[in-house]
């Protein structure tokens, strides 16, 4: 088990060695007695069968004994418990919210809010490429939280349970879609952590991983700011025109991390499990409802809605591109602007 | 039906001939050995899947199946091996057994038992089938979790659904003709405190099956209204909870994996006195941490739900609850070291099965309490840390005791001795096998991989690939047993009334083969 960095995934490292051992410790006596009854207690010795079949005073102390052991390991196991679920007096709240197979994370109180997408490349899942280091560990846009700070986790979920999991904080709480958990933090040492979800959850459910990138306070700060002007500015590009080439290569892009996991890279989706868009009558026919089905989803499916997923620009890159790759030659281009209007419609 | 009636009561009749002697056959030892064959069919079943994930993990990456087949495989080799290998071995076992060890001419309820075992090859055909529907079979994992397991499911699964109650009316029926025969059909001087352990530890995995699997098809019915008929029992967007899913799942789930080893702890106290030559040491402290081990299997169903967001109360009294379970646990190792201590012992397979069954439980024991605590848990929750333990309890648990029990009757139930050498090796490579695959999977678990996933970051890899070995040691030495049995079957050297030394229990009074009624006149037992 990882020691872990924080003071909480410490003592639990500290407790999971306690038991170890004291379970060493039975299994070595208890094993210890039965194979030396085997190896001398056996006829081919020549052993003769000693007939005795009970002993109240030993079978209440072995009763006795394990009771006692067992009360010894409950105490720290019992300390360690109410410490973790103590989230109060937390500095930063984070709502974490699992999506089939990405994660959301919002800062509460901040306006900054993104999702998370695994980068590892599928040549690397198929074997046609070399893996990398990060291999199923890596992401686009990592968790990042300023190091030595309480930082509270509201964990939950928008379709099926998943579960938060990163091994170096001892921090996993399942993610339950209508319910919110807690659990909490506090990382004294700046670094990179990684992690995956725990719970199954679908298809890709060992695609699914967590990057918590801890920072320095002042480059925590540094890096909201950041996260709050590159927000703007989508903003304002969602009312500028675009280029058909440019929507469809950023199309391309936003295809591949969004989209390719289910209806694939080549559009032709996995027969009776994942539908085509290739050729489909939504990606060819009425863009009023494609336009729908990617903002809104699909209830009761894996279909999600993207509309709070993605900006403008890439809803309209990724329809744009939808409609007009793999031979859907509809010709269309959806303007940004468009998407925003929607986007803000429904936020009324 | 009259003749019937007429024949049935005809004293010294043999098996009717052909296909139907197995269709209509109302007689323990038959429908004991269709139970037996069956689950060695499921355990070969789903023993091939288990070799088809295993092939999968051999190395990271995605080679020979996708992330959806991966998860259908999983989930069915769970289902399969636990109501369709494990459990019916165990009524399989009983049936041959338990009117011979209690000195009855058959169960109580013949034809009942005759339906409950049929309905199973039903209920599996109709799981099986899923695998080739649209959609595909369930994917949802062995404990099927809503909302995964109802919105977001297959359409299969509704045939899932109606498979596992099939499953569970035929468990509940067995396990009423179990309590029948146990409480209503000993010899006259057979009293409660003499009855074997395996017939004890039966009678009490009985009433936990009666108690816990209309729960079963509680939660499944829900799941059925909440697909078909717009309930939002496990629906949040309706009003319903997803948790309680949970609550009720391991409701049940708790004590049915009791139910899959109490049996064989008493298979394993019958085995160990016969090849030590001594009595069972402290017999009645064993009745009483059975029972206790089955009162407490329904107060503990939370420690499988650790990381759902439990208050902190709840969390310690499951955590306290659970950790007491090691004490009858412990009471009933000691106990077997304790017979075969100062004993005499010598070791046939099947006292090798059985004494790799105490091992190598109580290492699954010892993983238990360490997942008993409840804020190691959170780390060691849903890893392959997880799947180490519950596969060490039931697979060198339950299976190998399941096979031990074989080993020891099969020349009652044949009239021949088994091929003795034939069986250390089967023993042999199962042992080495099993550890080999099941023992790396507590590093890999600790180290932090996840369960239920197809491909694994790297680090990994090296424990994995001795997983993939050693599962596939275990897979293919399985065949050296059924050869094993077949030769058995077909002969050998005849076997004497007694089989071993000293053997105790009424089943080696008559014998061997045992004839086809047993016991129409009751025995004395004094």
């Amino acid at each position: 088990m990882p020691r872990g960095v924080t003071e909480i995934s410490q003592s639990v490292f500290d407790l999971h060695m306690i038991i170890f051992w004291i379970c060493v410790a039975i299994g070595v006596v208890v094993f210890g007695v039965m194979f030396w009854s085997i190896f001398h207690h056996r006829q081919s010795r020549g052993a003769q069968a000693h007939h005795f079949h009970e002993n109240t005073l030993v079978e209440i102390i072995w009763t006795l004994v394990p009771f006692a052991i067992l009360i010894a390991m409950a105490i720290p196991a019992t300390a360690t418990l109410v410490k973790m679920y103590d989230p109060s007096d937390a500095d930063i709240d984070i709502q974490v919210t699992g999506y089939q197979w990405k994660w959301r994370y919002q800062y509460l109180g901040e306006d900054v809010d993104f999702f998370s997408n695994t980068t590892t490349p599928k040549e690397q899942i198929n074997n046609e490429s070399e893996k990398g280091e990060n291999y199923l560990l890596e992401v686009d846009n990592p968790l990042v939280i300023p190091a030595g700070k309480k930082i509270r986790f509201l964990i939950t979920s928008v379709d099926v349970i998943h579960s938060w999991w990163v091994p170096a904080f001892a921090v996993k709480k399942d993610a339950i879609p209508g319910f919110i958990n807690e659990s909490w933090t506090n990382v004294p040492e700046p670094g990179i952590y990684r992690g995956q979800c725990t719970e199954l959850c679908g298809t890709y459910h060992g695609f699914m991983p967590i990057v918590v990138d801890v920072r320095p306070q002042a480059e925590y700060e540094l890096w909201l700011a950041e996260m709050k002007n590159i927000k703007a500015q989508e903003i304002a590009s969602a009312k500028q025109s675009i280029s058909m080439e440019e929507l469809m290569s950023k199309g391309e892009a936003v295809y591949k991390t969004a989209c390719a996991a289910c209806h694939q890279i080549n559009g032709e989706g996995i027969p009776n499990v994942f539908p085509a868009i290739k050729g489909s009558s939504i990606a060819t026919g009425d863009i009023s409802q494609h336009i729908d089905i990617v903002l809104n989803g699909k209830a009761g499916s894996a279909m999600q809605a993207f509309r709070e997923q993605l900006s403008a620009v890439d809803l309209a890159a990724v329809i744009t591109y939808e409609r007009n790759a793999w031979g859907n030659d509809s010709g269309d281009k959806v303007e940004p602007a468009a998407i925003d209007e929607l986007k803000m419609a429904a936020k009324q | 039906m009259n003749t019937m009636a007429k024949v049935e009561h005809t004293e010294h009749h043999g098996p009717a001939a052909g296909l139907t002697r197995w269709l209509y056959t109302t007689n323990h030892k038959d429908i004991g050995t269709l139970y037996l064959w069956f689950s060695f069919a499921m355990f070969l079943t789903g023993g091939c899947m288990a070799l088809m994930i295993r092939a999968e993990l051999f190395q990271p990456g995605l080679q020979l199946i996708q992330p959806e087949f991966f998860n259908q495989m999983t989930t069915m080799h769970g289902l399969i091996m636990v109501f369709g290998a494990v459990m019916p071995a165990f009524v399989g076992l009983a049936n041959w057994m338990l009117p011979m060890m209690v000195g009855a001419p058959d169960m109580a309820l013949p034809r009942m038992n005759n339906w409950s075992f049929w309905i199973l090859p039903f209920a599996f055909a109709m799981m099986l089938s899923t695998l080739f529907m649209e959609g595909g079979a369930p994917n949802f994992g062995w404990t099927f979790y809503a909302p995964l397991s109802t919105t977001y499911a297959p359409p299969s699964v509704t045939y899932f659904i109606f498979a596992v109650h099939m499953m569970g009316i035929s468990s509940i029926m067995g396990a009423i003709n179990i309590i029948a025969t146990i409480l209503n059909m000993r010899a006259p001087g057979m009293t409660m405190m003499k009855l074997p352990l395996f017939v004890w530890t039966w009678l009490i995995t009985a009433f936990l099956l009666i108690a816990v699997m209309p729960v079963l098809a509680g939660v499944v019915t829900m799941m059925l209204m909440d697909i078909h008929f717009g309930t939002s029992f496990f629906n949040a967007a309706g009003g319903g909870d997803p948790v309680l899913f949970q609550h009720i799942f391991w409701f049940f789930g708790h004590p049915e994996v009791y139910i899959m080893i109490l049996p064989a702890f008493g298979i394993v106290s019958e085995i160990i006195p016969t090849f030590a030559r001594k009595r069972l040491f402290g017999y009645s402290s064993m009745v009483y941490a059975t029972s206790s081990i089955a009162f407490l299997s329904f107060i503990v169903w939370v420690h499988h739900m650790f990381t759902v967001g439990l208050p902190l109360m709840g969390e310690l009294f499951f955590m306290y609850a659970t950790m007491l379970i090691a004490v009858p646990t412990g009471v009933k190792v000691f106990n077997w070291v304790a017979t075969m201590f100062r004993g005499s012992m010598t070791f046939e397979t099947p006292m090798l099965f059985a004494i790799a069954f105490v091992v190598l439980f109580t290492i699954g024991g010892f993983s238990g309490l360490m997942l008993a605590i409840a804020p190691a848990d959170f780390q060691y929750h849903d890893t392959y840390f997880v799947v180490a333990h519950f596969h060490y309890v039931l697979v060198p648990g339950a299976v190998f005791a399941i096979m031990a029990g074989v080993y020891y009757w099969l020349p009652k139930w044949t009239g021949h001795y088994y091929p003795e050498t034939m069986g250390k090796v089967h023993f042999w490579c199962s042992f080495i096998g099993v550890n080999l695959t099941f023992f790396p999977m507590h590093f890999i678990g600790l180290a932090g991989m996840p369960r239920r996933i197809p491909d694994y970051a790297l680090q990994f890899a090296d424990f994995n690939m001795v997983a993939s070995i050693g599962a596939f040691i275990f897979g293919f030495s399985q065949l050296i047993f059924l050869v094993l049995i077949i030769k058995t079957i077909r002969g050998g050297s005849p076997a004497t009334s007694e089989v071993w030394d000293e053997p105790h229990g009424l089943e080696w009074t008559i014998p061997s083969p045992a004839p086809y009624h047993t016991f129409s006149t009751p025995p004395e037992v004094k």
